[in-house]
């Protein structure tokens, strides 16, 4: 049985880990609206930029001229997972569940015979993804300079692939993040960024003849990173979101944990408190009576 | 009788009002646009767009950089990766 002494200080303790929990909730609920805002905000270029690809891409994808990025190399041997992560933790599975969803790919993948080698967004996937697979991290994009990601470094990471793509570093990139469904669910999801997927046209378009300048094969050659650009911009933000989500859940649960344990410790406490003083007090009597 | 016209970049939505005319630094040229204008689609290069609120007014200028212009049945569509007021 621990002294009264033992137990006070654990609860203490477990009181202030109550308080740091409950303010990274807050922080977190705070943080969550901003980045569900911002992703609203992105929402109608995504959407125009899509519409216009989808137009542009059945019309020009299906001739062999195609741009590369949108056509592949005509090979699938290499492949590069691009798993954004985040850099802080406090967030629940939220950073496992990624890695774990592109450990499964790179497991399949390599079961296929196919070469397999990772992009890292973010610093916490790094140690897992190491441990097992120590030889195939290729590079790794520091996000731990900005508070948010955002669209600069989107670019820079679309560039960086791109360029990637054109050295003949790999064939097929896939990206993982976590899709942000709500506080209470986030989903880890893979989609594949190179080849670009052409988006399915929603209606057949309307007979109006659209004028192109240049022509619509060098737009769609422009357009293309930008697409690229857009979708993992769209990822880092839905990411950021979820991250948020994560945290809020997680720390909501950790603080009602430290609650319960709190009560525990104080009932324990009062017992004690109340055995001792019964035990002193049949001492007393005890010593009353004798005389 | 006015030119619907947005202005996006991947951040936010930047304008989406009704303008007169619009005079877009396409990278073949620049071009104006105003109501009622063709079916048309361009890459536009780094410059200044002029933005005319009526005719005859003196334009507001934005820089845009990378990006491209649609014009649509439901207006003009410029989506700009970075933009200066």
């Amino acid at each position: 049985m621990a002294s009264l002494k033992e137990l006070k200080g654990r609860i203490n303790s477990v009181k202030s880990t109550q308080k740091i929990t409950k303010a990274k909730q807050m922080v977190a609920a705070a943080k969550l609206r901003k980045a569900q805002a911002a992703a609203e905000a992105a929402r109608p270029y995504a959407e125009r930029l899509t519409g216009v690809m989808a137009s542009l891409a059945g019309k020009v994808g299906k001739n062999d001229q195609a741009p590369r990025l949108l056509a592949g190399t005509g090979s699938d041997q290499k492949h590069l997972l691009v798993v954004a992560n985040s850099d802080k933790g406090l967030a629940g599975a939220f950073n496992s569940n990624i890695v774990k969803a592109a450990l499964v790919k790179a497991r399949a993948l390599i079961a296929d015979g196919k070469d397999v080698e990772f992009y890292l967004i973010g610093r916490k996937g790094r140690p897992v993804i190491r441990r097992t697979f120590p030889d195939r991290i290729g590079v790794q994009f520091d996000t731990t300079q900005v508070r948010e990601p955002g669209f600069n470094e989107a670019e820079q990471i679309a560039d960086e692939l791109v360029g990637m793509y054109q050295d003949g570093r790999f064939d097929v990139a896939h990206l993982f993040y976590s899709r942000f469904q709500s506080a209470l669910a986030q989903i880890p999801t893979e989609q594949q960024i190179i080849p670009v997927a052409a988006p399915e046209t929603a209606a057949p378009d309307s007979d109006a003849v659209v004028e192109y300048e240049p022509g619509e094969e060098e737009i769609l050659e422009a357009l293309l990173p930008r697409y690229l650009k857009t979708q993992i911009f769209k990822a880092l933000l839905e990411n950021n979101a979820s991250e948020q989500g994560a945290s809020m859940t997680a720390m909501d649960n950790a603080t009602r944990n430290a609650g319960d344990l709190i009560q525990k410790l104080t009932i324990q406490y009062n017992r004690s408190r109340q055995a001792a003083i019964t035990t002193e007090l049949i001492e007393i009597i005890a010593g009353a009576e004798a005389l | 009788m006015a030119l619907h016209f947005e202005l996006v970049t991947p951040a936010k939505l930047v304008r989406s009002e009704d303008v007169h005319m619009v005079e877009v630094p396409g990278s073949e040229g620049a071009f104006g646009v105003l109501e009622g204008h063709a079916p048309f689609m361009s890459t536009i290069a780094d410059g200044q767009m002029r933005i005319y609120k009526t005719a005859g007014a003196s334009p507001e200028i934005i820089t845009v950089s990378g990006g491209f212009a649609e014009v649509g049945d439901n207006g003009l569509t410029v989506l700009a990766e970075h933009v200066e007021d």
